[in-house]
């Protein structure tokens, strides 16, 4: 068999090859955020402090979740185009139901989690683009929040204060929270074996059905971890921000699709990263706000220049990847 | 003991099944044993692939029975055929492209999980394709989309043998070595003999008819969705095979028939690969067939490609003097446009000469459809039906179609004939030959040695080099594989 050496010889290269082109792009993502970061210890050098990252961090950890609920609905081929009104309604329900009758709230969140798996059921079992069905959810979404709380204000529960105000020591929370969320995300859709077969429903969904599976299963599986991560999300943004505005995640949906694409994800075809992910919203979170106001953009200019950002981020992204392919 | 006393492990009794007024099967019967490999020969469209449905699961017949181990089944799936040992490797590669080899693994073992899967898969995988593939350098950690799809079919087929919880009593390999060289395809060959000298059984589709001849106990040929022919294999030969399918009559191309003498016309394209050490280029003039060969993965495609590439621009080392159009062999992946009609796949390369002002004019859209579906006999009622609605070897008529029928004066194919049936390569190879004729010129990588007999020069490719050049008088199939492991001066 000696003679099979050679013959394998230059596709074993190129296998090499894609295995460090895979690398690159792993780290591509955290190349962002320490250009990121770099840009804000250059303006003002007494922002890389415990208080100082704590500060700029403080919406990260809602940003961080309300990505991981789009990543899995990406990670089986979909777009979630409500999940920024969503995580409005959640806060509202928080800051209303969840503080005056907590059994009431807790039920009203599971339920949503519940409608979130039906929504994926639906979409599975009409064929239709979930682009369309998310699109007409979030002015649902939307609705309701406004019913519950017509006007800004409502209350966070104590519990869910104490839980976002933790300072743990030497480690600012919001770093702290980040790597938690990446460890347990990546453990279950990346190490678990059901996870290789949710990841496999986007990858090639007829393979899976015919190796047994259920792909209503899987699909219902995905949005219903998207409903859970969006919950998570509009909980932490409330426990962040102590009170409720029915437009309060509205910026969300953009931002989580971004923080997705940014982390090393692909639109189709299954191929998603938890870490990256997470550092792709922190990236955001960080270029969002803190670098636009150290750079004294006034704030007036403050969102256009964000999508301007998004935008600069994103093509570096997508130009690195295809040098590499 | 021979065959015949054994006791047939799946038994099929008058199978129909209607696709509205299509009757793929129109009554089989089919009997399998223990212990015996029997090979399916027909023509794509003769019904094999449905009946293989049946057999797996995946579709409901219409009518007939089926029997496992002499006791009729009643409500057969999917996950029955799975219990009762089961399994189909089917034509198109159903591998999740962005799962490890090892995950891909797992897909098709509900039982491998809890703590430590990832190892135990990657072990189950690995020890399955050194008995089938020794030597094949692939790692259970590899990223399936990062393999070429050579690789990627030995995964494919190394895991419908791996065994678990449910018992393995038979594979259905259909084409399983399309994608394979001349020398993996006979690691597994032999495999598949040892698996059913084990009491094993296997049924093997292929359109190799020498592979089926070889390594088949009994032969079952299908035609117009009927068993036409059930037979031991000794009973047959290549041509009375070709004869019972009822295809062309089995004619091989005499030698020199196609090398033509004389009227050979100017260099179009001179290229040296890129890791080329020697001073050896591949030269190809007006009017020649220039094969490429050797085990696959060793650079005729990268070779094809950067002539692609010259064609547009400058690159060192190449020269191309006219333009050139690329037929993919990854039908799936490089070649068709899956949301699109027959006639738009096969037009995409002509639209500046179908235009109109700034549209695409329908009118000659479909004139240019019309041409080559009768040209080279795509069937097919309306040729504005969508591209997947054709059988595999016709979807690749088309892409035939679309380079023959554009300004190409150069064709690249990319080992096109993968699991096509002999009667679509008998009309492309005539088709070939009189395009040559008439001046155009042919870069043919194949990975099978038989179609080398079309070209009338032969450039043997190894690790990324031209090994040897052969003309077509010197052309042997002992020199090819010689020279693709590097064996010759």
């Amino acid at each position: 068999m000696a003679a099979l050496l050679p013959a394998g010889a230059p596709s074993r290269s190129g296998r090499e090859t894609a295995r460090r082109t895979r690398l690159l792009r792993a780290l591509l993502p955290a190349l962002s955020l320490a250009i990121v970061l770099g840009a804000i210890a250059w303006l003002n050098p007494r922002a890389i402090s415990y208080f100082g990252f704590s500060l700029m961090l403080n919406l990260a950890i809602p940003i961080a979740l309300a990505t991981i609920s789009q990543m899995f609905v990406i990670a089986g081929n979909e777009l979630d185009l409500s999940i920024g009104t969503f995580v409005g309604f959640v806060g509202c329900v928080t800051a209303t139901w969840l503080h005056d009758a907590p059994l009431l709230g807790a039920a009203v969140l599971l339920g949503s989690i519940a409608v979130y798996a039906l929504l994926g059921a639906l979409i599975h079992l009409r064929n239709l683009p979930s682009i369309v069905v998310t699109l007409g959810m979030s002015f649902v979404w939307q609705g309701l929040a406004i019913l519950i709380l017509p006007k800004p204000g409502g209350k966070a529960p104590d519990w869910l204060l104490a839980v976002t105000g933790f300072k743990p020591p030497f480690v600012p929370f919001p770093i702290v929270a980040a790597l938690v969320i990446a460890a347990i995300v990546h453990f279950g859709l990346m190490r678990t074996s059901y996870g290789a077969v949710l990841r496999g429903s986007g990858g090639n969904p007829a393979a899976i059905a015919r190796a047994g599976w259920s792909l209503l299963r899987t699909k219902m599986v995905l949005f219903g971890l998207a409903g859970l991560f969006g919950v998570l999300s509009g909980m932490t943004l409330i426990g962040i921000t102590t009170s409720a505005d029915a437009n309060i995640g509205n910026g969300y949906t953009l931002l989580a699709i971004a923080g997705v694409i940014l982390g090393g994800g692909e639109f189709m075809g299954g191929r998603v990263s938890p870490v990256g992910a997470v550092i792709g919203a922190l990236t955001l979170a960080l270029a969002a706000s803190p670098l636009l106001t150290f750079m004294r953009i006034p704030p007036d200019w403050q969102v256009a220049a964000n999508g301007a950002i998004l935008i600069v981020v994103l093509a570096a992204r997508v130009l690195i990847s295809r040098r590499e392919a | 003991m021979m065959a015949e006393t054994r006791a047939a492990f799946v038994k099929l009794d008058g199978v129909e099944k209607h696709f509205g007024a299509v009757r793929a099967l129109d009554g089989v019967d089919l009997e399998i044993r223990a212990g015996e490999c029997v090979g399916l020969v027909g023509h794509n469209g003769a019904g094999k692939s449905t009946l293989m449905n049946i057999l797996t699961g995946t579709l409901e017949p219409g009518s007939g029975t089926i029997s496992i181990n002499g006791a009729a089944e009643g409500r057969y799936s999917v996950s029955r055929a799975l219990k009762l040992g089961i399994r189909c490797v089917f034509q198109e590669l159903s591998l999740c492209p962005n799962l490890s080899v090892a995950e891909n693994t797992r897909i098709n073992h509900p039982s491998l999980r809890g703590p430590g899967w990832r190892r135990r898969a990657a072990a189950l995988i690995a020890q399955k394709m050194d008995e089938i593939f020794p030597g094949h350098g692939i790692d259970a950690s590899d990223i399936v989309g990062d393999l070429s799809i050579g690789r990627r079919q030995m995964v494919e087929v190394a895991r419908a043998f791996t065994v678990t919880d449910d018992p393995l009593n038979l594979v259905v390999l259909d084409e399983p070595t399309s994608s394979l060289d001349a020398h993996t395809a006979g690691q597994l060959l032999d495999f598949v003999r040892r698996f059913v000298g084990a009491g094993k059984s296997c049924i093997l589709i292929s359109h190799l008819l020498g592979e089926v001849l070889g390594n088949a106990d009994r032969i079952i040929v299908m035609r117009d969705g009927k068993v036409v022919a059930a037979n031991d294999a000794a009973a047959f030969d290549r041509d009375s095979l070709v004869a019972t399918m009822g295809g062309a009559a089995a004619a091989r191309i005499p030698a020199g028939s196609n090398g033509r003498k004389g009227e050979i016309g100017p260099v179009r394209v001179k290229a040296r690969p890129a890791r080329q050490t020697n001073d050896m280029e591949l030269v190809a003039r007006s009017g020649e067939i220039i094969g490429l060969a050797g085990l696959a993965g060793n650079g005729q495609t990268d070779l094809l490609l950067a002539i692609f590439d010259a064609a547009g621009g400058k690159r060192s080392g190449m020269e191309v003097t006219a333009p050139v159009a690329l037929v993919a062999g990854d039908r799936q992946s490089d070649g068709i446009f899956p949301q699109w009609s027959i006639a738009q796949n096969i037009g995409i390369r002509s639209i500046e000469r179908m235009l109109s002002g700034m549209l695409i004019s329908p009118r000659r859209e479909a004139e240019l459809a019309a041409h080559w579906q009768q040209k080279i006999k795509i069937r097919t009622p309306n040729m504005n039906n969508n591209i997947l609605s054709l059988s595999g070897g016709n979807q690749q008529k088309a892409l035939f179609a679309r380079a023959l029928g554009s300004d190409a004066k150069i064709i690249l194919m990319d080992d096109p004939m993968r699991g096509v049936d002999i009667g679509t390569k008998l009309d492309v190879y005539d088709l070939i030959r009189e395009e040559a004729q008439n001046g155009r010129t042919f870069l043919w990588y194949t990975t099978e040695t038989e179609e080398l007999e079309n070209c009338n020069r032969v450039y043997v490719f190894h690790s990324g080099r031209i090994v040897a050049n052969l003309s077509r008088d010197e052309l042997t199939e002992e020199k090819v594989i010689q020279s693709s492991f590097g064996e010759v001066a």
